[in-house]
């Protein structure tokens, strides 16, 4: 009876672990072993030992697309962040009218990237976008956005808001969870909004922060879609992200071990970053007593 | 109601109301643009309703613009990843709630852990791999693993499967049905709502899937929606009304599919899926 119920259990999740196998841990493997070798796909890889490493640190490159990488995800995360929690907090009001907002703020996150990428160029063209001609009314000079080399990270993260209705749902569902007499009874206390936010609302959707910040940062160290077709990693490589150039070793000059190093790299500074928000976690993230 | 309710309401509709035309505007810049002629297109001030609309851009664009066959592809892209993640997740969601065997934890917090790997640690392997297999250039690589399931949706399903208690499949179980006829007979019919979010939430993720297309198929013929736009931006990019024609057209198929599901889009997702 058990062994055929282990049989069964094993037959059932057969799928995901035959895939499992195949698509992800021999890939990860193959890769840490790739990553150590020179290998251009047509010919055997030639084992090199430490040496994609010690070139890609050399190379100015790499370097800029780490650091442009580490822009956009200290721009991403946070405005990410406050801009989802204030959207949740605005779209749970009783509103009679609130599921149009709700579905307004939403559409924008199932347009594709590709399509929405070219809308943007279009809407932030310096000279004949609308954002710089209605600045224009109010007598600003809107900034060259995408051209500058200094505004062009910001204005990816600045488009990329218009993803945001995702983790807005999220954190609205969050707060639709939290019980309604612990508002009443702050209320009796005297406690007034800010101060039920701070001591009721955030620390009861810690969990949704949590989840939040795990998988943004996650997606901002792989930033590739938007950069790739607005700027194609300019002006002057101020764009160009980690992904973009990991992209470029692996298919465009088909410099397998080089591009695989940089996923190893990569691979080691997300699994930093998400144990860093786990054991900090501890600290601000609050399970409720239902645990 | 009391007064200040009242105002404290109206000024949230207020940012409300001005955050959706933030949003909405790019849409609509879009939608003007595409109707625009060429004249207008670097006017100053910029036009924001074009007097005449010029319907004809729309046909210039499908005329350099081979918007059907990109959707076609688009389509079969999604639709097969659809069929692959409706028959593997629901099997090892089952597997992963309703069976009790070695290893299901183990296996279960590993998948999890997979949920936050960087695709970029496995796309070169498996790029090598079906070069290898000699499926470059084809949709396969593209649908094929959509068949071996989808961790975040296998969790997702698992946490429905939890809430449909167990006496209902010992009673099955009882009158000696096979578990795979209870899999079929018993819990997929229960599960629909969840297994129609899990379709709409894959074909939304496939159909706007960039780079995947962008590795795997070179041939023009192949192209679907995401890899034709940004092709047709690089190509007649100076004829901005054209583009956004394109770019309309290309984003048509998500705002009917959104329109019609938005219901279960915006409620479907509970946080108890979320917080394990």
């Amino acid at each position: 009876m058990k062994r055929k119920q282990n049989l069964l259990g094993l037959l059932f999740a057969s799928p995901w672990i035959i895939g499992f196998l195949v698509f992800t841990l021999y890939p990860i493997i193959a890769s840490l072993f790739f990553s150590f070798t020179e290998y251009h796909v047509t010919l055997p890889p030639k084992w090199v030992g430490f040496a994609n490493y010690a070139k890609l640190f050399k190379d100015q490159l790499f370097l800029k697309g780490l650091i442009n990488t580490a822009w956009y995800t200290i721009g991403l995360v946070p405005i990410g962040l406050v801009l989802a929690i204030t959207l949740a907090l605005l779209l749970v009001q009783p509103l009679r009218e609130r599921y149009f907002y709700r579905s307004m703020i939403y559409l924008p996150t199932i347009v594709p990237v590709y399509a929405f990428a070219t809308i943007a160029l279009w809407f932030f063209s310096p000279y004949y976008g609308l954002v710089n001609g209605l600045l224009s009314f109010l007598g600003i000079n809107g900034p060259m956005w995408l051209n500058d080399e200094k505004w062009v990270k910001f204005t990816i993260v600045l488009i990329s808001q218009w993803g945001v209705g995702g983790a807005t749902l999220i954190f609205m569902a969050a707060i639709n969870d939290i019980p309604k007499e612990l508002y009443e009874a702050a209320m009796l206390d005297g406690a007034n909004k800010w101060k039920m936010f701070w001591k009721i609302t955030l620390p009861l959707i810690s969990p949704a922060t949590l989840y939040y910040m795990i998988t943004a940062t996650i997606g901002a160290l792989q930033i590739f879609d938007l950069p790739q077709i607005m700027t194609g990693g300019g002006p002057a490589n101020a764009s160009l992200s980690y992904v973009m150039y990991l992209y470029r070793h692996a298919f465009s000059y088909m410099n397998m071990g080089i591009a695989s190093a940089m996923a190893w790299i990569l691979f080691l500074i997300s699994l930093v970053l998400v144990i860093i928000i786990f054991k900090t976690s501890a600290r601000w993230a609050f399970y409720g007593t239902s645990r | 109601m009391r007064k200040h309710n009242i105002l404290y309401l109206n000024s949230v509709r207020f940012i409300l109301i001005a955050v959706t035309i933030v949003y909405m505007l790019p849409f609509l810049w879009m939608l003007s643009t595409s109707l625009k002629a060429d004249q207008d297109l670097y006017a100053f001030p910029p036009v924001l309703i074009p007097i005449p609309p010029v319907f004809s851009n729309y046909i210039q664009a499908l005329n350099y613009f081979p918007f059907m066959r990109y959707f076609a592809n688009s389509l079969i892209i999604s639709v097969g990843t659809v069929v692959g993640t409706l028959i593997s997740c629901p099997l090892v969601a089952y597997s992963f709630s309703k069976i009790k065997w070695w290893g299901r934890d183990f296996f279960f917090y590993i998948m999890i852990g997979t949920i936050m790997l960087p695709f970029a640690v496995t796309m070169i392997p498996q790029f090598i791999i079906f070069q290898k297999l000699g499926w470059l250039n084809t949709f396969l690589p593209l649908i094929v693993p959509s068949f071996f399931g989808m961790p975040l949706y296998i969790f997702l399903i698992r946490q429905f499967f939890q809430t449909i208690p167990d006496e209902l499949l010992d009673a099955a179980r009882v009158d000696g049905a096979s578990e795979f006829k209870i899999y079929l007979k018993v819990m997929l019919p229960l599960a629909k709502p969840v297994l129609f979010l899990i379709s709409l939430f894959t074909f939304i993720g496939s159909w706007n899937n960039y780079l995947g297309p962008l590795i795997y198929l070179t041939d023009e013929s192949k192209y679907p929606l995401a890899l034709g736009l940004p092709q047709f931006l690089n190509r007649y990019g100076t004829h901005w009304n054209w583009m956004m024609a394109a770019a309309t057209m290309a984003i048509i198929p998500s705002i009917i599919l959104f329109i019609f599901t938005q219901k279960y889009l915006i409620e479907g997702i509970k946080l108890s899926g979320i917080k394990g």
